[in-house]
């Protein structure tokens, strides 16, 4: 491969990577490869009817996965991917045996993302259906604004710990912190945990200090009907991230609801 | 005690002896001023001046007026002023109002005024020669290569990669109002409208509904902070995308549909639970610095296949690094947001006074972009209450490659400008939801309204372009030599690169 100095990024390789291919298996070697050429491999091969896309030596490249469409598609990453992966993603399965950075499954519609690692800041924003499942630590602003609809339920669980604004102007889905996996010092969530909520619930494995609640939000310790709810996501999220179920069982949850679905409906006056 | 002290602001008169009893004035009031026992019977503090009963009234026996109550003179408090504290004291909320700024704020398009051709260089007659009104949204290169074609002439040079634009047969576009904001049949309207007239109709932050999917072509889907109605699909469908930073008429605070006006439709076409309020924080909270910009439009980007992407943006103080910034970040258009821009609702207080005038803006941003040499990176669309034909002339000339029209396009549909929109009651049936007034507004009728008006100024335009001696309204486009003040101070003046009258 020739390594252009022509285009955004000095140093890149600026052309289509070659694609190995067996079967309905495509692999791509992402070595140096700027962004907008592993993406646009990534969809050259799923419109030439792979079904299965293994990524390698992924380095900060950013939004793998976004916009892909397609429930039968599964899409590897080996190493570190970027920004907004899986961003408005429709389907697919992705797969990350790494860390993730920011904005993972921004606005994503349906699929899921299996993380073997941390991820960053901003994950699910405004996420309306699919699955994001993380095994580690989650940064700040996590699971804002995220949204149901109808049979669309966005369900992201994080393993680790997480930080401030988790959930923040959350209006449905479902947002489950274990802090299991977790490297991090201090508590399990930070502050202004579901601020502004209006709809959805969030879980979080043990218990929350009022400090730490936005006042938009109920908290109550889970009982039966809600453990009933979230055991199956929770044995999806075991299945797929090597882990045990009864043991993310054995301890309590704490389920945050919102208290109004019009949280600021008296704040005004009509002119 | 009594319950308030707001005396109604206008005066409901019927003359008894002209008036029909028909009851047609209780059927057309969206704000239920009028009871009706044997014949009409006003409630004065309901009325709002919107002149539905008026126009619809056979007698024509129905009056509105001011309610002249004398109050002691006070230069200091206004007699606005002194109902809001009363108002607030009763109520203890956030004064809510529906759209444009209505304060006195000196009109800086109504001080410049534009040149014409007389002895040395001819003007042209737009009524005999092409004047051309085209042109085309998007970024544009710095260089153009070209190669030859072999028969003698040349051609774009294979891969010279030029950005896709979007051609406008007008340069005026509908601004963004989403539906639920506005009711469905006022977006079938702007979209039957701008696919006649060879523009764009915007979404708003409300999605788009199935209804509108024939229109795709001329549509920009909008995408907020509270991503309503965005999926890859809604993407896929627009002619342009447009990022939701900001409003002139709101700078700073988000989007707020309030529970009420989300019935099923809206609910569907936003993708969220039916009568849940509708937030869009105020800022995106992935968007915390231009790179995350850059972040978010590059994504868009990489799912709708590389369409043009823009960011709309009020004006504000320093707006021009601002807007630096955006088209550094890749944006292909800015939309500027003027703060006489109008809204669906917003706190009185933000709408009155935050936020700078349009004209300014547009000066400074296209002056920066230029003094940077990348104004040819994206083009800027002017809007904040563009109210005539001089007024987009005037924007063009300043800097802007387009303008849209927002409250003007409402005004074609029947708004008298009552200020009630966040009530949801609208008479005209236009931002409201309510089947009963919503249905007022017949789409085919909307459109051609919308029509006439963008013809008529359209035309208008070519007039001025001719009187200008130019022919193209390209050529119109940043010439602030042929723009004068008249009446504006020295820095106004040197913030505008427009010359005072007489020099």
């Amino acid at each position: 491969m020739t390594t252009t100095t022509t285009g955004p990024i000095e140093g890149y390789i600026q052309t289509v990577p070659t694609l190995t291919r067996e079967g309905e298996t495509v692999t791509i070697d992402a070595q140096s490869v700027y962004y907008k050429y592993v993406n646009e491999a990534i969809r050259a091969a799923i419109a030439d009817g792979a079904k299965s896309i293994v990524l390698n030596n992924v380095n900060g490249q950013r939004y793998i996965g976004t916009g892909i469409k397609g429930a039968d598609i599964t899409i590897t990453v080996n190493g570190t991917p970027g920004q907004d992966m899986a961003m408005l993603m429709d389907g697919p399965t992705l797969e990350v045996f790494g860390n993730a950075q920011d904005g993972v499954g921004n606005t994503m519609n349906a699929g899921k993302v299996i993380i073997h690692g941390d991820a960053g800041d901003v994950l699910g924003y405004g996420m309306r259906g699919g699955r994001v499942f993380i095994k580690g630590d989650v940064g700040y602003r996590v699971g804002i604004h995220m949204k149901a609809y109808e049979d669309l339920r966005p369900i992201m669980v994080c393993g680790g710990k997480a930080r401030d604004f988790f959930g923040e102007y959350m209006a449905g889905g479902l947002l489950i912190l274990l802090g299991m996996n977790s490297r991090l010092e201090g508590p399990l969530v930070g502050g202004y945990l579901g601020t502004g909520m209006h709809g959805g619930a969030i879980y979080v494995r043990g218990e929350v200090e009022p400090w730490q609640c936005g006042k938009e939000v109920g908290v109550f310790t889970a009982d039966e009907a809600d453990l009933a709810d979230i055991k199956p996501v929770l044995a999806d999220y075991c299945e797929c991230l090597g882990m045990n179920l009864e043991e993310v069982l054995s301890e309590p949850f704490t389920k945050l609801v919102p208290v109004s679905h019009r949280p600021y409906g008296k704040l005004y006056t009509y002119l | 005690m009594p319950t308030t002290l707001i005396q109604p602001e206008f005066l409901v008169e019927i003359d008894y002896d002209k008036c029909h009893k028909c009851g047609r004035c209780v059927q057309q009031c969206g704000w239920g001023v009028y009871s009706f026992n044997e014949r009409p019977f006003p409630d004065d503090t309901k009325c709002r001046a919107c002149h539905r009963c008026v126009t619809y009234c056979p007698a024509h026996c129905i009056k509105i007026k001011k309610n002249d109550l004398a109050l002691r003179d006070n230069a200091n408090w206004s007699a606005e002023q002194r109902k809001n504290v009363w108002r607030q004291a009763e109520s203890g909320g956030v004064m809510l109002t529906g759209m444009g700024n209505d304060k006195f704020y000196q009109s800086v398009f109504d001080h410049l005024v534009l040149d014409a051709c007389q002895v040395t260089n001819p003007s042209i007659d737009p009524l005999r020669e092409p004047m051309e009104l085209r042109t085309y949204l998007g970024r544009k290169p710095d260089s153009v290569e070209v190669e030859s074609d072999g028969k003698g002439g040349y051609r774009l040079k294979e891969g010279a990669g030029i950005a896709k634009n979007v051609k406008l047969d007008a340069p005026i576009i509908f601004s963004p109002m989403s539906y639920g904001s506005v009711s469905l049949n006022v977006h079938k309207s702007l979209a039957m409208a701008a696919e006649r007239l060879g523009i764009l109709m915007n979404t708003g932050e409300g999605g788009l509904h199935a209804d509108l999917y024939p229109y795709q072509d001329n549509v920009i889907v909008q995408v907020a902070s509270g991503r309503f109605g965005v999926n890859p699909e809604y993407l896929q469908r627009g002619a342009a995308i447009e990022i939701k930073v900001g409003q002139g008429a709101k700078p700073g605070i988000g989007g707020h549909l309030p529970g009420e006006k989300i019935n099923k439709e809206v609910s569907t076409t936003r993708m969220i639970p039916q009568g849940s309020d509708a937030i869009s924080p105020a800022p995106h909270h992935d968007i915390y610095s231009i790179e995350d910009l850059r972040q978010l439009i590059y994504s868009l980007k990489e799912a709708s296949g590389y369409k043009p992407v823009g960011v709309k943006i009020a004006a504000v103080h320093n707006v021009g690094a601002i807007a630096s910034g955006i088209v550094r970040a890749g944006a292909d258009y800015v939309y500027l947001d003027g703060f006489k821009g109008g809204t669906g609702a917003a706190p009185a207080i933000i709408r009155d006074h935050i936020g700078i005038p349009l004209e300014i803006a547009i000066a400074v941003v296209d002056q920066r972009l230029r003094d940077e040499g990348i104004r040819n990176q994206a083009s800027i669309i002017a809007a904040g209450s563009i109210r005539s034909s001089a007024d987009m002339a005037k924007a063009i000339a300043l800097g802007a490659d387009v303008v849209a029209i927002g409250s003007a396009s409402l005004m074609a549909l029947g708004c008298h400008l009552c200020q009630g929109c966040h009530t949801g009651c609208c008479s005209w049936g236009l931002t409201t939801q309510k089947a009963e007034l919503t249905r007022r507004v017949d789409p085919e009728w909307g459109a051609e309204r919308l029509t006439n008006l963008v013809h008529a100024w359209s035309h208008e335009l070519q007039e001025i372009l001719g009187a200008l001696g130019v022919n193209a309204v390209e050529s119109l486009r940043g010439s602030r030599e042929r723009l004068r003040a008249v009446g504006l101070d020295a820095q106004t003046c040197e913030i505008l690169g427009v010359k005072p009258a007489g020099l």
